[in-house]
């Protein structure tokens, strides 16, 4: 059976990889692979700091792919001889004056609620922890087992790995899904040539909707939702850990890498397709990051860059079969797609070998928008 | 109590009909607009799109802002997607800007981008509390009113400030209870009195609500509307918090409408004591 997977992110690379261990005939189509949001993120692997009212099914399925995660990395770099930059560690999350630290009492009591213990640290305990946090801090989180990976070397592992296991990639655009007799059969690429297979996948991110040839409300909506990051390089130890942070309402992060690089993200704008760096981007980040870590601006400025997560009506990836016979989506993962991409790979490479979706993805099918009024 | 026309009916057996005594027609109205509800929605700090779009109908509102800094109305899937196929009307605010100059630009904006002269006007004098700064908004209140726009402008809660508003010609005013996303309700309800005492334009409570009772003290002031988000877009469970809005308004309204007891020191009980049994 052979299978075209659209989009070669992440979540595109970790489907077309599992899908050809399992026998399947792959090609995977992307005019650029590992670009776009994959190469914008940051890469912490934190279901349980990403927690949200109302978003417990999303949890759940976070800590599934997180527990999965040492396993997909280790087989990764077994096969490919990549290092993909895995931290399995903890992180910590700070606040920075009292209603910042009352917004992570509530998020510790509504974990608690969850069967997720967390460890509440006093200012103390956190620059115990983090000496470079600055004095000001008021206490914080520490959270289990919260690590990270640098994306941008997972998805070149995960490139190397693809190719390794027998599928083709093919660097067009694609601009249609091919639809005959009510049935997904492939797709066509810019260049005008078609490629038909039984299944067509698409891991199309926050561009599903740029796609031509689709029937009306076969995929829900995907929109863009725009996030900055800055990259900065220390030569010296740093931080040891990443460092989540609450800065007067509002959220941060700081990751660093083995490699010296240290990632501060991210925002949040729903600006459409615009992937421009802006000055007040880029200086929300440093400005926040600074009155957390005030020897950040001693670093070395190495990079800004813009990505586009997808993000669907609930936040949630839409995963599996699709209302067309023969379409299956991977998408809308939103700001969890490198947490959630050994699990995406793992279910729907299930489904397209046995047509059945896995229990741990039940709640993450197409259909639960199928009632949804069109836009 | 006018006697209305209706409650003279005569059903079809020949019985006299009372009418619903809550029925008098109470119209919200801004600039000539009618809205059928008194609960403005922001849609700042939502979860998620569909948990705004299951709160905003959970909420009854007619008319919610939106941060023309932060969306693009081409864009599938946005805010104003929800709010279109929810039918409510958008009122594009001024969020984030800082000056008057600011503030008339991206209502300019807002004006092209989605055919409406109606803005929020919002300009804050700094990040930490949000206040409004009186000074550029009320230079840029005149400015957009001599360019034809419907302007709701966001006060300090100041009578002065208030009145000055109205005179230059803006359709509403809308002070706050508290600072934006506080939480901390009406902390100054005497002067929000004054404000809806001497207004001749509608005055709508913005900014401060933490609870359903914030939102009725607000009404139960005299105030004709109440503007929030953060209360219900951060709530624990939003929709739930945007119906307890919806009903706290309501009864807010009603209770301002139907004129409350004046307060005693002492008590007075509500049954007579004539003829009651001594036995």
């Amino acid at each position: 059976m052979d299978v075209v997977i659209v989009g070669a992110g992440v979540i595109g690379l970790a489907i077309a990889w599992r899908s050809a261990q399992r026998g399947l005939d792959v090609t995977i189509v992307d005019p650029r692979p590992a670009s776009e949001a994959s190469y914008v993120a940051a890469g912490m692997l934190a279901p349980v700091g990403e927690l949200a009212y109302g978003e417990e099914e999303l949890l759940r399925l976070g800590i599934a792919s997180r527990d999965r995660y040492s396993a997909f990395v280790a087989e990764l770099e077994e096969l490919t001889g990549h290092d993909t930059g895995y931290r399995d560690e903890d992180t910590v999350q700070v606040a920075f004056d009292s209603d910042d630290l009352a917004f992570l009492d509530d998020l510790r009591r509504f974990q608690e609620t969850l069967g997720l213990p967390a460890t509440p640290l006093s200012g103390r305990e956190c620059r115990r922890l983090e000496p470079m946090l600055a004095p000001s801090v008021r206490g914080g989180l520490l959270a289990e087992r919260n690590g990270s990976i640098d994306p941008r070397r997972l998805t070149a592992a995960l490139l190397a790995a693809v190719e390794r296991a027998g599928a083709r990639l093919v660097r067009r655009r694609v601009t249609r899904v091919l639809v005959e007799a009510g049935r997904a059969v492939g797709v066509r690429t810019e260049a005008g040539d078609d490629v038909r297979a039984d299944q067509v996948v698409l891991a199309t991110g926050a561009w599903t909707h740029r796609l031509a040839g689709l029937p009306p409300d076969v995929v829900p909506v995907i929109r863009p939702v725009k996030g900055q990051v800055v990259r900065l390089r220390t030569r010296v130890p740093f931080l040891t850990r990443t460092v989540r942070g609450v800065v007067k309402g509002s959220s941060i992060y700081v990751v660093p890498r083995s490699d010296g690089e240290i990632v501060i993200g991210a925002t949040q704008e729903e600006l459409g397709y615009d992937t421009t760096v802006t000055a007040g981007g880029l200086w929300e980040l440093l400005r926040d990051a600074r009155e957390l870590i005030p020897g950040i601006t001693e670093l070395e400025f190495a990079e800004v860059c813009a990505g586009l997560r997808p993000g669907s009506p609930d936040n949630a990836p839409v995963l599996g079969p699709a209302a067309l016979p023969g379409l299956l989506l991977a998408t809308g993962h939103f700001r969890n797609g490198i947490l959630l991409a050994p699990v995406t790979g793992d279910v729907v490479s299930e489904a397209l070998t046995t047509g059945e979706v896995p229990d741990v993805v039940r709640a993450f099918t197409p259909e639960r928008f199928a009632k949804e009024i069109p836009a | 109590m006018i006697q209305r026309e209706d409650e003279r009916r005569v059903n079809e057996t020949g019985t006299a009909v009372r009418a619903d005594p809550l029925a008098d027609s109470d119209p919200f109205v801004i600039a000539g607009e009618t809205f059928g509800s008194r609960l403005i929605m922001g849609t700042g700090g939502a979860p998620s799109m569909r948990t705004l779009e299951d709160a905003l109908v959970a909420s009854g509102t007619r008319l919610t802002t939106v941060a023309m800094r932060r969306v693009d109305p081409s864009v599938q899937g946005s805010v104003l997607d929800v709010l279109r196929r929810r039918d409510i009307t958008v009122l594009p605010n001024t969020a984030g800007c800082f000056t008057a100059g600011e503030a008339v630009l991206t209502a300019k904006l807002a004006r092209e981008a989605l055919g409406t002269s109606w803005v929020k006007l919002e300009v804050i004098a700094d990040e930490r509390t949000l206040l409004p700064d009186p000074i550029e908004l009320v230079d840029a209140a005149e400015q957009l009113v001599d360019n034809g726009f419907i302007v709701l402008p966001y006060t300090n809660d100041d009578p002065v400030l208030a009145r000055r508003l109205e005179q230059i010609g803006c359709a509403a005013v809308m002070p706050l209870g508290s600072p934006i996303g506080s939480g901390l309700g009406i902390r100054n309800p005497h002067n929000i009195e004054l404000i809806v005492e001497q207004a001749g334009v509608p005055v709508v409570l913005d900014a401060g609500i933490g609870t359903a009772s914030d939102a009725a003290l607000a009404m139960e002031l005299g105030c004709d509307a109440v503007l929030l988000a953060t209360a219900v877009t951060r709530a624990q469970a939003p929709a739930r918090m945007a119906a307890a809005m919806r009903h706290a308004v309501e009864a807010g309204r009603l209770a301002r409408l139907a004129g409350r007891i004046p307060k005693r020191r002492y008590a007075q009980a509500s049954s007579p004591w004539q003829g009651l049994s001594t036995a």
